[in-house]
This record gives C-alpha cells, structure tokens and sequence, in this order.
C-alpha cells in the first residue's frame, strides 16, 4: 500500500512538471515580459524606463531559461523560468504582482473557502443520494418521470440566476441573511448560510440524476434480483442492499474532489464577497495579476493529483476485489 | 458517386438557392460582404453536419437510431424549438458592411464602407435596433425609468418620468390607450401567427402524405389522432405556440420594447436575439474544433498502444489535471494581453471581438477534449482484441484502413453523444467566465454581458430586472431543449440504454 502510494507520487512528478511547462510558456512565452508591462502600466506613453523597472521589481528582467552571464548553477537559477516555475515545486509562490507574500494569503484564505466547499460537499452528498433514493425507489412511475423532468429544468438553469435569485428573495425581499459579506468565528455563520444552500440548491439537479443512474444500474444486477427472491420487502432490498452497493461509486467518485475543496468556489465566494480563495483568484484576474493566477493554477493542478491518488485509495478501502500492486 | 445519386435533391437544391441569394443581395445592395472567422467556421460546420446526413441517411447503424430520436416525444419539442434558434443564429452569422452614402467619396469615384459589420439578422430586426433611448426603460413602458427635468412650454420646469421616444410612442393618451393597445397588438400577431400556422401545418401534412403515398385526408386523420410514429401532432403544438408567440413578437416589437432597454437605452431583446448568435457559436464550434483531436488522438492511442499511447496519456493527463476555470482564465488573460499589444491585426471593432470569440472557443476546446479522448481509448482498446479486428489483422489489412472500416463506426454513437452532451454546459459556461472577465469581448452580445450589466444594477431601487429576465428566458429555452434533446440522442445511441 505504502509502496504504490509512493510509486504513484512520483508518476506525479512529470505531469506537474508539464503543468509547469504549459503556464510558463503561457505566461511568459507568449507574451513577453515586456508586453505584460505595456499592460499594467498602460499602453501609451510609457517610458522604457518604467517598463524597465516594473521588470526589476518582479524579477522579469532575467533571461528565460538560461543565464549566460551568471556563473556556476547560478546559470540556470537566475533565470525567469526558474525563479518563477521551477521554485513552485517547493510551493515557494513568491510574491505578488502587488508585491504580497502568496504563500501567506493562501494560508489565510483557505478557510473561509472551506468554510463554505465543505458544509456543501457534505449536505449536498446527502441531499442528492436522499433525492435519487427516492426517485429510483419509485422508478418507472411518474414520480419518476417528473422527478426526472424537474432535475433537468434544475440542471438547465444557469447557477448565475440560482445566486441572484437566491440574493433577491432570501437577502433583500425577506431580509433573513445579509446578502454578502464575511465575518470571523461563529458569527461567520450567518454569512455562511446563503451562499451554502444555493450551490446545493444549483447541484441537486445534475447530482440526482446521475446518482438515480447509478442506483439503477446497481437494482438491475444479481443480487438485487436474490434478495427478491429471498422475499425481502422492497424497501429493504434499495435501503439495505442496494444504497450500500450505489454508494461505492458515489463515494469515491466525490473523493477526487475532496482536496480542490480547499479552492473553493469561483462564482460563489465573489458574488457574497466571502475572502476564500475562490474571489482570490477572481481578484487576481480582474487586476491580471499573473503571478497569483500561475501560482493558482499549480496549486490547483497538485491538489487534482492528490484527489486521484486519494479515489485509488479509496476503491481499496471500499472495495476489496481490487488490488493496488 | 454513389453518395450523390442517393443523397437527397434537397441536399442540393437549398445550398444553391443560398448561395444565389447571397450573391444576389451583396450585388443588388452594394455592401462588402465580411466573412468573420467564425462565420466561416458556422458555414464549415453546416457543411460537416449536411455531410453527416448524407451518410448517416445512408448506414442502417446511423439511420435507426436517429429515427428514434424522431419518434421521441420531448426531443422532437426540443428540436423544434433548437431549429428556431439555429435559424436565427445562421442568419446573423451572415455579415457585411454598408456601404457609406457619403457624397464626397462619390466624387473621388471611391466607396467608403461603414465601420459597422451587420448581419442578416440586424437588418431584418432594423427598428428594433434602431429605436435607442436615453437610458433604462421597463418593458412595455411608454415612459423613462428615471425621473428629469423637463421644461414645459410655458417655462416652468417639472420633475417626471419623460415620454419614451420610440416606445409607445404612437399612443396618444397613454394611460387610457396603454393596454387596449397592447391587447390589440398581442390578438393581431395572434391571428397573423395562425394563418402562418395553418399555411405551415397543411404543408407538412402534404409533405407526410407524398412521402408516404397516402390520402391527406388520411394522414390528417393520422396526425390528429397522434398515430403515427414521429409525433406530428405533439409537433404542430408547439409549432402553434411559436408561431403565434413569434408573430405576437413581430407585431409588438416595433412598438414598444418588450423586454425594455438597457443603461445606454438599447433594446434588451435585440441584445437578447443577439446573444443567441454568441451561445451557439461556443456550444457547437468548441466541439468542431476539439472533435478531430480527440477523436483522432483516443482511437489511436487505444489502437496502437505502446509509446503512442503513452504520449497522449501523458498530455490529456497534464492537462484535465490543471482546472478548466485557471487554464481558461490564464489563456484568455494571455490572449488579452497579446491583443492589447497588436491592435493593428483587427479591421473593425467585431472583428476584435470575432477574434475573441473564437479564441475562446479554441482555449474551451482544448480543456474538454480530455474527456473524450479519454472514453475513446477505452473503447478501442477493447475494440482492438475483438475477433473482426484481429480477422482484418491477420489478413493484412493496413492499420488506416481497419481504424476506418471497423473501429471508427463502432465509436461513432460515443462521439456524438459527448457532443450533443457538451452543448449545454458549454452554453452555461459561457456565461460564468463572461462574469468572471474570462468570457467573450465585453463589446459582444451574450447571455453572460447581459447578466454580468444587470447584476451591477441590482442594488438599484425598484430593481431593474428585466435584462435578467429577458437572459433568463432566452438561456433557458436553449439549454432546456438541448438537454432534452441530448437525452433523446443517448437514449436512442447508447447501447447500453438501449438494450433496456
């Protein structure tokens, strides 16, 4: 076990390397640094100087991969590509655009957007398998039918309007929540609510359908038919039977988005204002700041890597036929 | 040559009879026609889709299926209503610039056109996107949302809501006038819609009874007593109700602003008709351009195995392991900035943002491929040790030939449900990287602009909603009908349901 966990650490290795490959030649090959400087400091009129400087002070000024002034290893580590990409690996972000440490604004970050990824991950599990019980419970039927049709007038609905709508009638006609905003310890909760039952509210559709699928495939197999035979009442035979055998691939299909949790969610966190790292990153977009959005993307990328060793893992624990070698 | 004796006259006769009326119109009107790179890759794709048919018309494995996606209830809705925004999307994929009515280039002997690219559609809808008026306007308003200061002829000077210019603007008392004239409006178009209805409906009908070799009479008995296999009358339904909607629209648009005007005082449902352009763009053309890749790339990696397969598993490992949102982010935000630095490569300002556009639809493509190329492995390697394959091996058989003869066509049916699957999240996506600052040029159309204005005005007392609503409805009827179309193309493909 510990033998293939490690084993597939380093698989990892090479894919975070393209990772890095892939955003540095998007970063800096693409455009220039020179080009990323006309754009922050604005197109027209602006001194070589200036560009000059606003290089210097991020360290864009280097060659990009290979420094042929510098001596020794100095070579290779004085470089943009180093400094920048390689450093990453060691989850060494550096410094902002603006010049903040990311590093630490990551470690602050990160719990509000937990705050609200996790109460969702959780109920939302639980709200969607209760809901797709139910719809296959009476399948074939037109509670079936029509708990069918509403998941895909659920899902057809843009989560933009779920936010707004949420907003207008909870925050402002009924004045039960402030419509955004965030608050440290327990008084956070109130800030919380909102934003949490909206993105379960907006998943329900896309998530029931898919779980009833799997809870149908799982009734149409052997042992469902043995236990009828047994003369097991029905509601034992999904209860019992069935819903401990769906939950396998519910479960370890949800694993893999446990560790990107910690992202938390884009849309959600700036439409309520919530400080996560979610409106981190839109932030950082909106203002172009490369250096957090890089930074993002790498964290990002190990945090998936993780979810996929985390399911394998999972599928041993859950399911003993199979075997990790 | 086969493919052409059997393919249909129609298959012919209609791009032909667009074409004339292309060139006709462009020589008649003197405008110079602008074929946008998206333009041209709508017309590629209608030709791929015309190409599709054909074939698929002619293989029973294509043919069957389909004609059970016909024969099902919610998708044939679905494709009707799919059909009336596909319409109006092609006819704005059509562009062109006017010429300028300038005297003075006349006397030069040189025509100057308008920095305006239009399409088809904006000149069937002039009044519509004509009719400007200063700022927001409620739907079916008749006067300004926000209160000014008027000056009354005697020069006394008052606060009210001024008189809209456009809408409305044929009432002369428009308190009394108001809603007879709405009412009377909304039965016109009705009526009207009907009359087109029964034009429409008899046609079909004829069309049915041709095919088929049958009495009219019979088959409108037929189609009135739901009894044939396609639902026809399920069908005219829903035809009904568009028609009458679309003409009550036709008849009341010019008059008033029916889904009100925007902070700059355009008209929300021309944006609205707009933005459909800009929806189905990056729902189908995302999926043209990532489709050779990965279906070329799954097939061969699950084929030849070895260090192919390892090649391309490392790639669409790398890259479905960074998030869709930060890689599309990132690239647009590396597209931005290489745009702001050549501003010289861009005619006109839809041209820039054309450009924008289908840069997106490439960088959305290039994280969704992943998925695909992944499930096409799957199934090749499983195809790869079936006894045919292994037959065409052993006989010989070039490894091009045996992809194209028995591997491709058994895959067909997963490439074509992901597409149509794809369709709607991808029309939803748009509009969350639109309000992320991700999403399409800010100066284009689309659901998302739409959205992203309105929210800003929430804050606003009494809200302006209607730019919402008006997005809200015009997404929601796309994506609806996609998803149940898409429904119906898997359950009709997918073996696995249909063994069910």
């Amino acid at each position: 076990m510990l033998n293939y966990i490690i084993r597939r650490l380093f698989y990892a290795i090479p894919i975070l390397i393209g990772v890095n490959l892939i955003t540095f030649m998007l970063f800096f090959v693409v455009n220039t640094p020179d080009d990323m400087a006309h754009m922050h400091l604005g197109m027209k009129r602006v001194t070589p100087e200036a560009v000059e400087q606003w290089k210097v002070e991020r360290g864009y000024d280097k060659p990009m991969v290979f420094n042929s002034e510098a001596s020794g290893t100095d070579k290779f580590t004085e470089t943009i590509f180093f400094e920048n990409s390689v450093r990453l690996f060691a989850f060494d972000f550096g410094e902002s655009d603006e010049g903040r440490d990311i590093k630490y604004d990551i470690s602050q970050r990160m719990w509000p957007s937990l705050a609200i990824a996790l109460p969702v991950f959780v109920l939302g599990l639980l709200a969607n398998i209760t809901f797709a019980l139910i719809v296959a419970f009476f399948r074939a039927t037109y509670i079936d039918v029509w708990g069918v049709f509403i998941c895909v007038i659920l899902m057809s609905i843009s989560g933009l309007f779920y936010i707004i709508g949420g907003q207008f009638l909870i925050g402002k006609l009924l004045h039960l929540v402030p419509i955004s905003g965030y608050d440290t310890g327990a008084n956070a909760a109130k800030f919380l609510i909102l934003p949490i039952v909206i993105s379960i509210i907006a998943g329900i559709g896309s998530g029931t359908r898919w779980y009833r699928t799997i809870f149908l495939e799982e009734i149409s197999k052997d042992y469902v038919r043995t236990a009828r035979a047994k003369g097991l009442p029905e509601n034992i035979v999904l209860f019992k039977h069935v819903l401990k055998n769906g939950l396998i691939p519910i479960l370890t299909g949800a694993v893999v988005v446990l560790p990107l949790l910690f992202m938390g969610s884009l849309i959600m966190e700036s439409f309520f204002g919530i400080p996560g790292l979610g409106s981190y990153t839109i932030d950082a977009i909106q203002s172009q700041d490369f250096a957090i959005v890089r930074s993002m993307v790498f964290l990002g990328s190990v945090l998936y890597i993780i979810g996929l060793i985390l399911t394998d893992i999972s599928y041993t624990l859950v399911d003993p036929r199979v075997r990790l070698r | 040559m086969k493919f052409i004796r059997s393919a249909h006259p129609m298959f012919f006769i209609i791009p032909i009879l667009l074409i004339v009326a292309y060139i006709v119109g462009i020589t008649q009107s003197g405008a110079m026609p602008v074929v946008l790179w998206t333009d041209a890759l709508v017309y590629l794709l209608v030709f791929a889709i015309a190409v599709f048919i054909a074939y698929a018309s002619r293989k029973e494995h294509m043919s069957d299926p389909w004609r059970q996606v016909f024969q099902h209830r919610f998708g044939m809705v679905a494709l009707v209503v799919l059909s009336f925004y596909v319409v109006i999307g092609l006819l704005d994929s059509v562009h062109f610039r006017l010429q300028l009515a300038d005297e003075n280039t006349q006397i030069q002997e040189q025509v100057n056109y308008s920095g305006d690219v239009l399409s088809v559609l904006d000149v069937l809808v002039t009044p519509i996107r004509e009719q400007e008026e200063k700022t927001y306007s409620a739907p079916f308003a008749t006067h300004l949302f926000a209160k000014e200061t008027i000056e009354q002829e005697d020069g006394s000077r008052v606060r009210e809501y001024p008189r809209l210019q456009y809408g409305g603007a044929h009432l002369q008392d428009t308190e009394a006038d108001w809603l007879s004239d709405i009412l009377k409006h909304v039965l016109q178009g009705s009526a009207i819609g009907f009359v087109f209805w029964i034009v429409l409906a008899i046609a079909i009908v004829i069309m049915i009874a041709m095919h088929r070799r049958a009495s009219v009479f019979e088959i409108t008995k037929l189609v009135a007593g739901n009894k044939t296999a396609v639902p026809w009358r399920l069908v005219l339904i829903t035809l009904l109700i568009m028609s009458a909607l679309i003409a009550t629209i036709i008849v009341l648009a010019p008059k008033y602003h029916i889904f009100g005007t925007d902070k700059v005082g355009q008209d929300v449902f021309y944006q609205s008709l707009k933005s459909i352009r800009t929806g189905l763009v990056i729902g189908t053309l995302t999926t043209l351009i990532m489709l050779p890749f990965a279906v070329m790339l799954g097939i061969m990696a699950g084929y030849l195995k070895g260090w192919v397969d390892d090649i391309i598993q490392y790639l669409y490992t790398t890259l479905s392991s960074i998030p869709g949102v930060l890689l599309i982010a990132a690239a647009v935000l590396m597209m931005q900035v290489y745009m702001a630095n050549h501003p010289e490569m861009f005619a006109t300002d839809a041209e820039r943002a054309d450009i924008r556009l289908f840069f997106l639809c490439i960088i959305l493509g290039i994280t969704s491929w992943t998925g695909l190329c992944r499930m096409l492995r799957g199934e090749t390697l499983k195809l790869r040790e079936v006894d045919y394959v292994q037959a065409s091996q052993a006989f010989g058989v070039s490894n091009f030939k045996i992809i194209w003869r028995h591997i491709q066509p058994n895959v067909m049916h997963i490439v074509l449900i992901a597409v149509v699957l794809d369709f709607s999240g991808l029309v939803l996506a748009e509009a969350v990287l639109s309000y992320v600052g991700v999403g399409v040029d800010p100066s284009m159309h689309s659901w998302g602009n739409m959205i992203n204005g309105a929210r800003l005005e929430m804050a606003r007392e009494p809200l302006v909603w209607w730019s919402l609503l008006a997005a809200f409805i015009f997404m929601f009827a796309l994506v609806l009908a996609a998803n149940l179309f898409s429904d119906a193309v898997r359950d009709a493909f997918d073996p696995r349901i249909r063994k069910q």
